[in-house]
C-alpha cells in the first residue's frame, strides 16, 4: 500500500531521471536537491506531465503510468498559477469540483463553504485572486485541493514566494490538513529547514539520480557526500 | 482528445474549401483553347498597376510617416487611429468619396473649371491608381511609422550630440530603417493591388484597365466562358501564390499596431523648412483622406432618407451575411489559432475570392441552382479571407493562455467544454471582439463574389450601391453607401466593444 516508483527512468533532453523507490501510503516526504538535479522531473513523472521512457509508476499497486494528469490519484499545487485570476475563488472551486461543467450541483456550494472555512478564508467564495494577500492566495489554492479530494498530493515550492513567517504557517496548514486526510505528500524543496519541520522522510536527488526516502533528521544530520556539498559547511 | 478532433475538423474544412474549388477550376480550364490577347492585356495591367499602386503608396507614405513620427500636434491621434479605418472602410463608399472628389462633376474639376484647365478624367488606369493609394497609403504610413518610432531614442540624441547634419543623419538613421521596412510594405501593398477587383470594377474596366479578377468576372458573367474564367483563375491564383510568398519572406503583417501614440523626441525639427515641409505632408495627407469620406456623408444626407424598398432589402442581406460569415469565421479561428493552422489561414490571402467563387460555382452547378446560393457562398468566402487577419489577431493570445494555464488545466483535469466556456472565451474576450468587428465590416463591405453570382433578388448592400451607380442614380447610390458605412463601421464599433466591456484583463 504506497506511492511506487518502479525502476523509473524518465528523459528530458540530454537529461535523464531515475529512480526506484517507494513512499508509504500516509507519510509526508520532502525532495531535496540543487536546481537541475531533477526534483521537478521526478514531480512531473508522479503528477502524470511527462511519461516515463521506462518503469511504471505504481498507486497501491495499480500502473497508473498511461492515466492523464487529470485521471491520476493526484492533486498538485505549483510555484505559480494554481487558480485561474479571471475567475472568483467559488468559480475556481467549482470547476475543481466539476472539471466537465463547471458547474455547481447541489451541496457544492456548502463543500466550497467548507473547505474554504477550513483554509480559514470563509466568505471568500466572491472574491477574486488579484483581490486577495499573497498567503490568502495560497490559502485559496490549498482549499482546491482540498476539493480535488486526491489521496496524493505534490507540492512543487508552492509557498516560495512567500516570506519565512507565511510560508512557514502554510506549511503547518498543509501539515495539519494532511494529517487530517491521511494524505501521502511530496514537497520538493531547497530548504532543508522546509524538511525537517514538514517531513519525516526525505528523498534527496542528485544529478538525476533519486534516493529512497531516509529518516530526516538521521539524513541531515549526518548527509552523504553530494548532499553535503550542496547544503554547504554545517 | 475533443478539442483535437475539433481542430482537425475545422482544419478539413477550411483545406477542403482550398482543394474542392481549386480542382474544380483546374479541371475545368482543360477545355480551354488558348490565351487571348485580351488575357495578355489583362495580366499586363495587373502587373503594372500593382507595381505603381504600391510605389505611389510607399513614396508618399515617407514623408507622411516622418511627419507624424518628429511632430506633435492636436488631432495626431485621432489622425493615426483613422490610418487603420480604409481596412474596413467598404471599398464602393470610397470610390463614391473618390468620385465626388477627383470625378467629372467632382470638387476638383468644378474648382480647375474657372482657370480654364482641361477636365480630369478619373476613370482608367489613374482612377485604379487613386483608389489604390487611398487605401494602401495608410497601410504603408503606418508600417513606416513603426519604423520610425522603433528607432532608439538614444540614436537621435547621440545624432544631435555629434552635430550631424541631414545628410549624415539620413545616412546614419533613417536610409537603413527605411531600407529595412520599405520592401516589406511594397511587397504587402503589390500582393492586396494584385487580386483588385472592386476597384477596377468601379473605376477601371474596358480593354485597356481590366484585371485579372476583373476579366474573370467579364468572362462569367457577360459571355458566360466558364473555361476561360477557370484558366484566368489559375494564372490569377499563381501570381498571387507566387508574389504572397515573396511578400512572407520580406515582411510582418500588423493587423492591430499598438504603440503607435509614442512620440520619439528629436533634435533635428525646429528649421522652418522641416516645419513647413511635415505641415504640408499632414495637411495633404489628411484632406486627401478625410475629403472622400467627408463627401460621402454629405452627398449621402439627403439620399439616405429616400432609399427604397429594395435598398433596405440588400442592407438587410448584407447584415446577415456580416453576421453569418463572422459565426463562421471565429468558429474555424478558435480551433486553428496555433501556428500550423496559421499557416493554413494564409491561404485566405493566397486564393482570390473571386477564384473561390468559380471554383464554389462549378461545384454547386449540378446540384442546386448557384444563383439561389449566393448569400451563403459569399458568406463563406468572406469567412475564408477573414481568417488569416483574424488568426493573426487570436494566436499570440490563444497561445500564451496555454502557455499559462495548460498545466493548472491537465491537473485539475478540466474537459474541452469547461477549458473553453471557463478559461479560454473568457480570457479571449478583448481580441476576439476586435477579430470579429473586422470580420463583420469587411464582410459587410465586401463587393467581390457576391458580384459573380447575384440576381436582383439577392444582392447585398455594396451590390445595390453599385447597380444604382451604374443606372446613374447617384443620390440613391450617395445615400446608399452612407448607410453602407454607418453598418460597417457600426458593426465593428459593436463587437469591439462588446469585447472591451467587463473584460477580465
Amino acid at each position: 500500500m504506497a506511492l511506487q516508483l518502479d525502476q523509473i527512468e524518465a528523459r528530458a533532453g540530454a537529461f535523464v531521471l531515475s529512480a526506484d523507490l517507494t513512499v508509504p501510503t500516509g507519510q509526508r516526504v520532502a525532495v531535496i536537491g540543487a536546481s537541475g538535479s531533477g526534483k521537478s522531473t521526478l514531480l512531473d513523472v508522479v503528477a502524470g506531465f511527462r511519461r516515463p521512457t521506462s518503469g511504471a509508476v505504481r498507486w497501491h499497486g495499480q500502473d497508473i503510468s498511461n492515466l492523464s494528469p487529470g485521471q491520476r490519484p493526484v492533486s498538485i499545487l505549483f510555484q505559480d498559477t494554481n487558480l485561474f485570476p479571471h475567475l472568483t475563488i467559488g468559480e475556481n472551486l467549482a470547476l475543481a469540483l466539476n472539471p466537465a461543467t463547471g458547474r455547481l450541483r447541489t451541496g457544492d456550494g456548502d463543500r466550497i463553504e467548507a473547505s474554504l472555512t477550513r483554509v480559514g478564508l470563509r466568505g471568500f467564495a466572491d472574491r477574486k485572486l488579484s483581490a486577495m494577500s499573497g498567503g490568502q492566495q495560497s490559502r485559496a489554492a490549498l482549499a482546491r485541493v482540498l476539493l480535488q479530494n486526491r489521496p496524493v498530493l505534490l507540492l512543487d515550492e508552492p509557498f516560495a514566494a512567500l516570506g519565512p513567517a507565511l510560508k512557514t504557517e502554510m506549511l503547518d496548514l498543509v501539515a495539519e490538513v494532511a494529517a487530517t486526510e491521511a494524505l501521502t505528500v511530496l514537497l520538493v524543496t531547497h530548504d532543508p529547514q522546509d524538511a525537517r519541520r514538514f517531513a519525516s522522510q526525505t528523498i534527496v536527488v542528485e544529478e538525476g539520480q533519486a534516493t529512497p526516502p531516509r529518516h530526516t533528521e538521521d539524513l541531515l544530520n549526518d548527509p552523504p557526500e553530494g548532499l553535503r556539498a550542496y547544503l554547504g559547511e554545517r | 482528445m475533443a478539442p483535437r478532433a475539433v481542430a482537425i475538423i475545422a482544419a478539413l474544412t477550411v483545406a477542403g474549401l482550398v482543394i474542392g474549388p481549386v480542382t474544380a477550376v483546374i479541371l475545368r480550364a482543360e477545355a480551354f483553347s488558348g490565351f487571348r490577347p485580351a488575357d495578355w492585356q489583362a495580366l499586363r495591367f495587373t502587373l503594372v498597376q500593382a507595381t505603381l499602386s504600391a510605389l505611389l503608396s510607399v513614396l508618399f507614405a515617407i514623408p507622411v510617416a516622418r511627419a507624424l513620427a518628429r511632430r506633435q500636434f492636436i488631432g495626431r491621434g485621432l489622425l493615426v487611429a483613422l490610418l487603420g479605418a480604409p481596412f474596413i472602410l467598404p471599398v464602393i463608399v470610397a470610390v463614391l468619396g473618390l468620385l465626388a472628389v477627383f470625378g467629372q462633376s467632382g470638387l476638383l474639376n468644378r474648382a480647375l473649371e474657372p482657370l480654364g484647365l482641361p477636365d480630369l478624367q478619373i476613370y482608367g488606369l489613374q482612377g485604379v491608381l487613386l483608389a489604390h493609394v487611398f487605401f494602401n497609403l495608410p497601410l504603408a504610413t503606418r508600417l513606416i511609422l513603426q519604423g520610425w518610432l522603433a528607432v532608439p531614442a538614444e540614436q537621435f540624441r547621440l545624432v544631435a550630440t555629434l552635430g550631424m547634419g541631414r545628410g549624415a543623419m539620413w545616412r546614419a538613421i533613417e536610409y537603413p530603417m527605411l531600407k529595412r521596412i520599405v520592401p516589406g510594405a511594397f511587397a504587402v501593398i503589390f500582393v492586396i493591388c494584385l487580386s483588385s477587383f472592386a476597384v477596377a470594377l468601379t473605376l477601371g474596366g474596358g480593354p485597356r484597365a481590366t484585371t485579372l479578377e476583373l476579366a474573370i468576372y467579364q468572362s462569367m458573367r457577360f459571355d458566360f466562358d466558364l473555361a476561360r474564367a477557370a484558366v484566368l483563375g489559375l494564372v490569377q491564383l499563381g501570381l498571387a501564390l507566387t508574389a504572397g510568398l515573396i511578400a512572407l519572406k520580406v515582411t510582418a503583417m500588423p493587423v492591430a499596431a499598438q504603440g503607435l501614440d509614442r512620440h520619439v523626441p528629436r533634435w533635428d525639427r525646429n528649421s522652418l523648412g522641416a516645419k513647413l515641409w511635415d505641415l504640408v505632408w499632414i495637411v495633404l495627407a489628411a484632406a486627401f483622406l478625410l475629403t472622400p469620406l467627408a463627401m460621402v456623408t454629405f452627398n449621402g444626407l439627403a439620399g439616405i432618407t429616400t432609399l427604397g424598398a429594395p435598398v433596405w432589402q440588400a442592407a438587410g442581406h448584407s447584415i446577415l451575411v456580416a453576421l453569418g460569415s463572422t459565426a463562421l469565421c471565429l468558429l474555424w479561428a478558435l480551433p486553428l489559432a496555433t501556428r500550423w493552422g496559421e499557416w493554413l489561414g494564409l491561404a485566405g490571402i493566397a486564393l482570390s475570392p473571386l477564384v473561390l467563387g468559380i471554383g464554389l460555382f462549378l461545384i454547386v452547378r449540378p446540384f442546386a441552382n448557384p444563383f439561389e446560393l449566393a448569400l451563403y457562398v459569399t458568406a463563406t468566402v468572406n469567412a475564408f479571407v477573414s481568417l488569416p487577419f483574424v488568426l493573426r489577431i487570436l494566436r499570440p493570445e490563444a497561445e500564451s493562455i496555454r502557455a499559462d494555464y495548460a498545466r493548472l488545466r491537465d491537473a485539475m483535469g478540466l474537459s474541452g467544454w469547461a477549458w473553453l466556456r471557463w478559461i479560454l472565451l473568457p480570457r479571449l474576450k478583448r481580441p476576439l471582439g476586435f477579430a470579429a468587428g473586422l470580420t463583420a465590416a469587411l464582410s459587410m463591405g465586401d463587393l467581390g463574389v457576391i458580384a459573380l453570382f447575384a440576381d436582383p433578388d439577392r444582392a447585398t448592400l455594396p451590390l445595390k450601391v453599385y447597380q444604382l451607380m451604374g443606372a446613374y442614380r447617384m443620390d440613391q447610390a450617395a445615400g446608399g453607401a452612407l448607410l453602407l458605412l454607418i453598418l460597417s463601421l457600426g458593426l465593428f464599433w459593436m463587437f469591439d466593444r462588446g469585447g472591451r466591456v467587463g473584460s477580465s484583463t
